[in-house]
């Protein structure tokens, strides 16, 4: 495996893919948290969207993210966008539900105490509701990456265009075992560099700061 | 005391036959200065700052409770009116009317002059839990919600200062509200609600879950605070010794329906000491005249056994209540609870 390693690192081609997927990622897991963090707030704040949007957001969820690729090709054609939307439908959900969670769970005197102290609007949101709701929205943010992560790999294996996927795809057409393990590695290193060293720190440092945990 | 005033009087010396007599004249003093420490409540002919007429709420849910029915309260500016009850007898949504989180089924609330519709800080809520924002220090709790005024920064700052100042907790305006304790948080609540300079300051039973000797603390505090800045204030408790250390005026209760007992006028000088031997009187006074109040209003079997129920959640001498017994007996629902479906 450290030979297959070594041999892909050579020529660049893994920090290539490495590059590629990542980009991917993060382009599609800024999508996901730039609707799915509002999308949840509205559905945590206004009853209609809460009676509506909420069940079908919550079926939806236990949809492996990788069934949405068939439907992205069809309606994105082999390209960048059917991956994006992918790993978009991936995270969304999960960011979404997290979110109506944490402010859901809002302690009813903080928002009470907003109103008699004249905290309203842009000020109210920015100020009070979403750190309130921070802890809850990290913790989706969290599970979002993952969701994310997975739905990338899944849709680079099946729609093969360059990245992490296509190495591994590639590897296996090679039948270099050594190879195809080597990828595997780099995909676990990559996942828990992100979920262990990135979010469980900033999940920690809020949760600290917010109380919720012993210092 | 008029033991030895009587004798000077007199020139006499003491002798029995005068020692019974001025004992007969001391009893008597007393038996006035009681009744002239604590008198009904005389309609003033200024304006009132809170004026509360014929206010009547009706909490609609599996059962309708009449949490009010026919209120009429006016308060003065610069007043310290305790509304004391024990559970369930309306006080809170009272409070709540006068804050414009509840808006009563019938009557008007207004201050100072214009109708109250809504919550604001002009007529700020202090609640027993701190609701102090988890996220900020102390001094930044403070300046968040002077922001909100549309202060500039240095403004801010500067009365965030003063007012942690004035509730005794310097040293820790950089602290965060988990790392402080209960008594303390409740004190950086105050000096946020006291900061923001509001007409009228409404409390509902703020120190309710300190221990008792914070809760001695809290109320030196709040008396020497108040004697400096006359803030007209609100203050709901089922504490009698509470309502009597504090209040200007004591407003007392009873509920199902939630109306007004009696308004007391309380004439002890300031600051008052909870073990003042008078207090302590006039305490046990107000007990008793509203276990008989209880006792008359339910004249049927078993009433008398509610009606001390409901006297004995007043308490006379520290935290020996229960809350929960006004809700066994069918009390008002809490207001705050009632509003937690609401999207509080």
């Amino acid at each position: 495996m450290l030979r297959g390693f070594l041999h892909l690192a050579e020529d660049g081609r893994l920090l290539k893919a490495v590059a590629r997927s990542l980009a991917r990622l993060l382009q599609g897991y800024g999508i996901s948290v730039l609707i799915g963090v509002p999308l949840g707030i509205a559905t945590a704040r206004l009853p209609l969207l809460r009676l509506t949007v909420k069940p079908i957001v919550m079926g939806l969820q236990s949809l492996p993210s990788i069934c949405w690729l068939p439907l992205a090709i069809l309606w994105f054609g082999l390209s960048e966008s059917a991956i994006l939307f992918v790993v978009v439908m991936g995270s969304l959900l999960s960011i979404a539900i997290s979110t109506e969670d944490g402010v859901s769970s809002i302690q009813p005197q903080l928002l009470q105490v907003s109103g008699t102290l004249g905290i309203r609007g842009l000020r109210f949101y920015g100020g009070v509701l979403v750190p309130a709701a921070l802890p809850g929205i990290v913790t989706g943010l969290k599970l979002g990456w993952s969701f994310a992560w997975r739905a990338l790999m899944a849709g680079e294996l099946l729609f093969v265009s360059g990245g992490l996927g296509q190495l591994l795809v590639t590897a296996r057409e090679l039948l270099d075992v050594a190879q195809v393990m080597a990828v595997m590695a780099a995909i676990v290193a990559i996942g828990v560099a992100m979920d262990r060293i990135l979010f469980q720190a900033v999940e920690v440092r809020v949760r600290r700061r917010w109380g919720l945990e012993a210092p | 005391m008029s033991t030895a005033a009587d004798a000077e009087r007199t020139g006499r010396p003491l002798v029995p036959r005068a020692h019974s007599l001025c004992a007969v004249l001391r009893k008597l003093l007393a038996r006035l200065s009681r009744k002239r420490l604590l008198v009904p409540f005389r309609e003033r002919a200024a304006p009132a700052k809170i004026a509360v007429k014929s206010v009547g709420h009706t909490y609609r849910g599996r059962d309708e409770v009449v949490a009010l029915e026919n209120v009429n309260l006016d308060v003065h500016h610069g007043q310290m009116v305790c509304l004391l009850g024990p559970s369930g007898c309306g006080k809170s949504t009272l409070l709540y009317a006068l804050a414009g989180t509840v808006e009563p089924s019938g009557g008007h609330v207004t201050i100072d002059g214009k109708e109250v519709k809504g919550p604001g800080p002009d007529r700020l809520l202090m609640f027993q839990d701190h609701a102090l924002f988890p996220w900020l220090t102390v001094r930044q709790n403070i300046v968040f919600a002077l922001r909100a005024r549309g202060l500039d920064r240095r403004e801010c700052e500067r009365r965030a200062h003063e007012y942690i100042h004035l509730v005794q907790l310097d040293g820790f305006e950089r602290s965060l509200p988990h790392q402080l304790s209960g008594g303390m948080r409740q004190r950086a609540s105050l000096a946020r609600a006291l900061s923001m300079d509001p007409a009228v300051l409404l409390m509902d039973e703020p120190f309710g879950a300190l221990d008792a000797q914070t809760r001695g603390q809290m109320h030196n505090l709040l008396q020497r605070i108040w004697m400096r800045q006359r803030k007209t204030v609100v203050f709901v408790t089922h504490d009698i010794r509470e309502a009597l250390v504090l209040g200007d005026r004591v407003v007392v209760m009873a509920g199902r329906p939630g109306r007004i007992l009696w308004d007391l006028e309380v004439r002890l000088e300031r600051p008052r000491d909870p073990d003042d031997e008078r207090l302590v009187t006039l305490s046990r006074q107000i007990r008793t005249a509203l276990r008989e109040a209880q006792a008359q209003s339910r004249p049927m079997a078993g009433a008398g056994g509610e009606g001390r129920e409901n006297a004995e959640q007043l308490d006379g001498a520290g935290r020996g209540s229960s809350l929960d017994g006004g809700a066994a007996a069918g009390g008002v629902p809490h207001p705050a609870g009632a509003h937690l479906g609401a999207g509080g």
